[in-house]
């Protein structure tokens, strides 16, 4: 790891350990809360991810906009999200950012820019590019951006996306969380190239491949990707290498990938890497560090018994929001 | 009142609205510099430029889903699919995006997007350009539906639908396109889900919708000469449904007959028959009869394809069928 750039000084980095500390601890929650069947459904974690998530994001703006995936937890929270009302999104709670009618894969606050996470692969990509734009449109000067796996990469709506962008020059970053596994499937079994960035030749437009493990490396691309989509050239293609620490889903025991796998992950753990880098370093102390990781840990929990404690959508209300006008009418026939 | 086709009354609808909220946009393949393979959006993009009328890639599922990203940012964007049968490609950004979208939210978002699908059969374009899918899009919780037949109706139905808050699906029917009526000059809008009677009988009820509704009244102009007195109502919206005005007619006639274009099964008809006999059963002298498009695929060939969807002689039998004549 080096320093890249000179804003990313000491309490730069005590802010972004803290958000991968608040990233990590929230998936580690939610992992627990699933084991103990206090979940329904399903969750796909971004342990292993964070550096990703929380480089990314720290080169936006408030004002600006992101799409994400069903792995899009990381993203929502190293946007601002709340860790609360997140959780109580994932318990199916009133009180969650969609009252309970998205869960995990769909959380969304327009006021903080999070247009959503997608349950659907690559259906997140021509979203954002729309959103971008509608920037283009009004000269707002907010850049979007789009958050995939390498999965999604293999979409049709990628390649669609990535050209319309090219040709109308529009402020979207898309980036590229390359952990090597969509589901099952190894990434080298149904892709050509080993990594993806080159792909943002074919429309000509800059593309990069990162160490998505390395949070300061992860922001310095993202700034010019950011930097370059916001002075009207145009998109650009970032492609962050991660670790998909868990399985596809909570509970997967993932025997379809080689035990080296997670070991070379871990062996680069953000989380930890970072921390180390920043005492070697003198940008932070142990005490410091410690204390960051307490805080994280009483915000979780509170926002476990804040989620827990909250109370269930009314069924009475099943039928609200489907339409914005004519609803009741619009739903019963 | 001005002489209008129904393409020109279209054309007229986005070209007031568009001069009304700069948040409205045209996007989807050759509606700008062509201004569309019908003609229709003809001169829109000198008027409004390129951003604002926008010809896209051949991508439908690229320029829709974008639509829909713009729409979540509060754009009104008019996606034009050339052909309805292109949904095939498309249909992730409208049934799991578009019509989803507010719902999943808690209410967030509202995607205020009109999707404008010409279809329909009887241009001899075979089984790949030639659908009434309004069944598979009705069949979307999340969806308003909307397929007029008139000038009038297409202009102040699609006026309200760009205004509308929700997900419109806007049927055009392509034999449509060049029908003429005169439309008022002066600006008017048609409210979603309200029906029109263009007929007015007492022996039966005719429900259809689109192209379909001419055939119904050229078949009660039959009837009349046989002296049965047949309403024709026009649905105009087919989500939210004018179910008072289904359901006061039926209370009138007490026979219904549905007559459709898109393939019988699983079609906007059986719905609308089944609604019938749930809620109107003790109103019913007759079975609800449904005369819609054989289940088979549009063939080319004119004498064949003439054979698959219901002509006004098909509808003038099937009313003499329910009532026993």
């Amino acid at each position: 790891m080096e320093v890249l750039r000179p804003e990313c000084d000491g309490a730069w980095m005590k802010h972004a350990y803290e958000m991968m500390v608040r990233i990590r601890k929230f998936e580690e929650q939610a992992a627990q809360c699933f084991t103990r069947s206090e979940l329904s459904g399903n969750i796909h974690l971004s342990l292993g991810q964070e550096a990703s998530a929380v480089g990314t994001a720290l080169a936006l703006e408030k004002t600006d906009f992101i799409t994400t995936t069903h792995r899009g937890h990381g993203h929502c929270i190293a946007k601002g999200a709340r860790t609360d009302k997140m959780l109580a999104e994932l318990f199916g709670k009133e009180t969650g950012y969609c009252r309970g009618r998205g869960g995990s894969m769909h959380v969304v606050d327009t006021e903080l820019g999070i247009l959503g996470a997608n349950g659907i692969v690559g259906a997140g990509i021509p979203l954002a590019t729309g959103s971008a734009y509608a920037s283009k449109l009004r000269g707002d000067g907010a850049v979007t951006v789009a958050y995939f796996g390498d999965g999604a990469s293999n979409q049709g709506t990628f390649h669609e996306s990535l050209n319309m962008a090219a040709a109308w020059k529009l402020p979207v970053v898309y980036v590229i969380e390359n952990n090597r596994y969509g589901v099952s499937t190894e990434i080298g079994r149904v892709t050509n190239t080993e990594y993806l960035a080159c792909r943002a030749a074919a429309y000509d437009i800059p593309g990069v491949t990162v160490d998505g493990m390395d949070v300061l490396a992860v922001y310095d691309a993202m700034k010019t990707a950011v930097d370059h989509a916001r002075s009207g050239k145009g998109p650009y293609l970032v492609e962050n290498l991660v670790y998909r620490y868990q399985g596809h889903y909570c509970g997967d025991p993932a025997v379809y990938r080689p035990k080296s796998y997670l070991e070379d992950g871990k062996a680069k753990d953000a989380v930890i890497t970072f921390r180390n880098f920043m005492l070697d370093g003198g940008y932070a102390t142990d005490e410091e560090l410690d204390a960051i990781d307490r805080a994280m840990t009483e915000e979780i929990a509170a926002a476990y018994e804040f989620a827990k404690n909250s109370p269930w959508p009314n069924p009475d209300e099943v039928i609200d929001n489907m339409f914005a006008s004519d609803n009741e009418r619009s739903v019963l026939r | 009142m001005s002489r209008l086709t129904v393409s020109k009354a279209l054309r007229a609808a986005l070209e007031e609205e568009m001069r009304r909220d700069e948040n409205v946009i045209l996007i989807g393949e050759d509606v700008g510099v062509m201004g569309n393979v019908f003609a229709l959006s003809q001169g829109l993009m000198e008027e409004f430029g390129e951003l604002r009328v926008r010809d896209t890639p051949i991508s439908e599922s690229g320029f829709t889903g974008l639509a829909v990203g713009a729409a979540m940012r509060g754009i009104r964007p008019v996606v034009e699919w050339m052909y309805d049968d292109f949904i095939t490609v498309c249909l992730d950004p409208v049934m799991n995006q578009a019509a989803k979208l507010r719902y999943m939210t808690g209410g967030q978002v509202h995607i205020p997007i009109v999707f404008r699908c010409p279809m329909g059969a009887g241009r001899r374009n075979a089984g790949q350009h030639s659908q009434c899918l309004e069944a598979l899009f009705t069949h979307i919780p999340g969806l308003k539906v909307v397929a007029p037949c008139t000038a009038t109706d297409a202009k102040g139905l699609l006026k309200s639908a760009i205004r509308d808050d929700d997900p419109v699906v806007f049927i055009e029917h392509k034999l449509l396109y060049a029908k003429a009526e005169e439309v008022p000059d002066e600006e008017y809008l048609i409210p979603l889900g309200k029906a029109d009677i263009k007929r007015e009988g007492a022996d039966v009820t005719i429900i259809a919708w689109s192209r379909q509704v001419y055939f119904a009244l050229e078949a009660a102009e039959k009837l009349a000469q046989q002296g049965i007195s047949a309403e024709v109502i026009d649905l105009r919206t087919l989500v939210p449904l004018d179910w008072e005005c289904v359901a006061e007619s039926v209370k009138k006639t007490h026979n219904v007959v549905i007559t459709e274009e898109g393939v019988k099964r699983g079609g906007v008809g059986a719905e609308l028959a089944a609604e019938i006999m749930e809620d109107l059963f003790d109103e019913l002298d007759s079975p609800v009869c449904r005369v819609a498009g054989l289940n088979v695929c549009s063939p080319f060939s004119p004498v064949l394809e003439d054979a698959v969807y219901p002509q006004a002689k098909d509808i003038e039998t099937a009313v003499l069928k329910t009532l026993g004549r």
